[in-house]
């Protein structure tokens, strides 16, 4: 008896939501937001909130899109594979359109397979790791930021063309990220062909001594030393190299650049080179919008502010541009429509990719960071 | 061959494993005197170099300047001082109460002393990377040998060895020296003959970090930068020099470490760094396994 009972509420709340569903999608346009919002890595998550906050909250005020409200989803993973499974589940039963996210690479990749099924289109501002667009397995996903190898793409060409470099060395701290890339601008001199990759070595993170592998940097006559890794360790081999008055450039990633490299390394910093993100503060729109975020919360804005404002507003702007939140359409509004951001004009390439974003180059020159042009 | 590779790998070899001898030097005293591996050692060094930190940031800003080794000597000095200090006091709170408990639990007192020192200074200091000075100037006369062995990187050569020899006057010719020999050898017998064996541990202590705050400053200097956790790789290089050597013995650290530092530096060189900490290791098992002691140790027979 309980048993039919139970299995009327079932089928009554099943019938409930088939109907209310499509009711509420006329309604509204769901944008989701997925991320860590609790948790060790909140500080990479709340930002993208806010940011998409801060988008809606714009556009609902100017009477939304095509005259549709636009209702914003939360969901919190804590860049948990295992919760960004859960999450997109249930951001899918819910009707989600579209989503923003998710922020760590690991999660994203879990919560991808879930949209794909679903047909939702999911663009991140912040999972860098190269196949997940590049591998061409998740036609739904998109991004607002670089993929980790461009980066080292970068600096192999900055290497071999600007500086003309025919011998590479490259060294890394063993670590994923200092691998990752070392690993990455090694397969693209080698596949270059304008240089030779003559030293590829891990040095020990924390080591006191780097003497042994700065000899036989000078013995194998490197022009360019490629380094994948953190500014402690870079700046303990550049002292040691200026010491033993080696001297060879110097190209590190975005590990290296920031303040604490050029505490650290000091005098020895001059000349360095390190990759990082291009400068978006001279795009007029993320001024006005950085400003408006610290006239509200009264801070900066946070890591991957920038990029998850962009992916809100290319996810809408593709709403309005497709008419509808169809899955084909929103795709090929995305990768046709040419929209102004925080990050500059962007629009998405075949794979996902966002064209007109990415890295730079940067010299230190009179103690500061200056972009090479 | 390139003969003039090898030399420069020889150079730096002898450089490193000296700055691995300098701290394995106070690590190993200690152990000679008290069979206490005292895993605080390195955290010891690492509040030296932080003192002299302070003491240098202190003289820059009062505007006192000096190109010499001036700098040098009074930042030492007063990291010498507050290590001194801290090695008494590290002694009085973590290992005298256990002087008579079995021998794991100072052990793990040590331990536990090592990892409150650390996040101690991260607590009170900053975990960040902090540049620190470079206090030992540049010789003019060590200009032609700049690409083997730097001014700095002589110093530390030329206290090492001071130390070394220092430390075997101290033990074998002196009185306090033949007081920790004693203690060493039987310490309830040293008490009947009417040494004060608590004050012998603590001179002990005192002299293990002064040695650690010398390298701390010295070796910190060279590297350009410290921060809370310098202390711990540091420890275990150390430990892992003085017991090659044969634990306890003074040369033996240093030849320990030499061996060490030649044998990184050259697998680095010749092979791969990415493997430098597999040819350190690697050559402790190869020599535990053929001399159990180390280099230098005597074969002690466990009383039982």
């Amino acid at each position: 008896m309980q048993k039919t009972t139970l299995g009327h509420l079932v089928a009554a709340a099943l019938a409930a939501t088939l109907i209310s569903a499509p009711a509420l999608a006329a309604d509204t346009i769901k944008l989701g937001v997925a991320g860590p919002h609790t948790g060790d890595l909140a500080p990479y998550g709340l930002p993208s909130k806010d940011a998409a906050e801060m988008v809606v909250a714009e556009i609902n005020a100017k009477g939304g899109i095509n005259g549709k409200k636009v209702e914003l989803m939360v969901g919190d993973d804590q860049c948990k594979p295992e919760l960004a499974t859960n999450v997109a589940t249930k951001l899918v039963s819910e009707g989600v359109n579209i989503v923003i996210g998710h922020v760590c690479s690991g999660a994203t990749k879990a919560a991808l397979g879930i949209y794909k099924g679903a047909k939702i289109i999911a663009i991140s501002p912040s999972a860098t790791n190269p196949p997940l667009t590049k591998a061409g397995e998740y036609p739904n996903f998109y991004r607002t930021i670089a993929p980790d190898d461009d980066q080292a793409m970068l600096a192999a060409a900055f290497a071999t063309d600007k500086l003309n470099a025919k011998k590479v060395a490259v060294l890394h701290d063993k670590g994923d990220y200092g691998k990752g890339f070392a690993d990455f601008a090694k397969e693209a001199i080698e596949k270059g062909g304008k240089a030779k990759v003559v030293m590829y070595e891990g040095i020990q993170p924390g080591a006191m001594d780097y003497s042994a592998v700065i000899q036989k940097l000078n013995k194998e006559k490197a022009d360019v030393l490629i380094f994948g890794g953190y500014h402690p360790e870079a700046s303990k081999l550049l002292s040691q190299m200026n010491k033993k008055k080696i001297k060879v450039a110097f190209i590190g990633p975005d590990g290296i650049k920031g303040d604490g490299f050029l505490k650290i390394a000091g005098k020895d910093a001059e000349g360095v080179y390190a990759t990082g993100p291009m400068d978006v503060s001279k795009y007029p729109l993320n001024g006005k919008v950085r400003d408006a975020y610290k006239a509200k919360y009264g801070k900066e804005p946070g890591t991957f502010f920038d990029q998850a404002y962009a992916a809100t507003v290319a996810a809408l702007n593709a709403v309005k541009v497709a008419g509808g939140t169809d899955y084909d359409a929103l795709g090929k509004a995305l990768k046709s429509s040419e929209v102004e951001t925080t990050v500059g004009k962007i629009k998405f390439n075949a794979k996902g990719d966002a064209e007109g974003v990415g890295f730079a180059v940067y010299q230190v020159k009179n103690g500061a960071f200056a972009e090479v042009k | 061959m390139d003969f003039e590779y090898l030399f420069e790998l020889l150079c730096g070899g002898v450089v490193k494993g000296s700055i691995y001898a300098l701290i394995a030097l106070g690590y190993t005293m200690v152990y000679g005197i008290i069979q206490l591996i005292n895993f605080a050692h390195g955290e010891i060094y690492m509040v030296g170099a932080f003192v002299a930190l302070i003491i240098t940031g202190i003289l820059t800003l009062s505007g006192y300047s000096d190109s010499g080794l001036s700098v040098l000597v009074l930042a030492a000095v007063i990291a010498v001082i507050y290590a001194a200090a801290y090695g008494y006091t590290l002694e009085k709170i973590a290992y005298r109460p256990l002087r008579n408990a079995p021998r794991l639990s100072p052990l793990i007192s040590a331990i536990g002393a090592s990892i409150f020192l650390m996040n101690y200074v991260q607590l009170v200091q900053t975990p960040d990377f902090l540049p620190f000075p470079e206090l030992v100037p540049e010789f003019e006369f060590m200009e032609p040998l700049s690409r083997f062995v730097s001014s700095v990187d002589m110093v530390i050569l030329v206290v090492t060895a001071l130390t070394m020899v220092a430390l075997t006057v101290l033990i074998k010719y002196t009185k306090i020296g033949k007081a920790m020999r004693a203690t060493q050898q039987d310490m309830v017998m040293a008490r009947l003959v009417g040494i004060n064996v608590d004050r012998v541990i603590s001179a002990t202590f005192i002299i293990g970090s002064v040695l650690a705050a010398i390298a701390g400053v010295l070796i910190a200097s060279r590297t350009g930068q410290i921060n809370s956790a310098i202390g711990f790789m540091a420890g275990i290089k150390a430990f892992t020099a003085a017991v090659l050597g044969g634990i306890g013995n003074i040369p033996g650290a240093v030849l320990g470490a030499m061996v060490l530092g030649i044998a990184e530096t050259f697998g680095a060189g010749y092979i791969s760094s990415a493997y430098e900490d597999v040819f350190a290791f690697g050559l402790l098992v190869l020599i535990l396994i053929l001399r159990p002691a180390g280099l230098l140790g005597k074969a002690v027979k466990q009383k039982v």
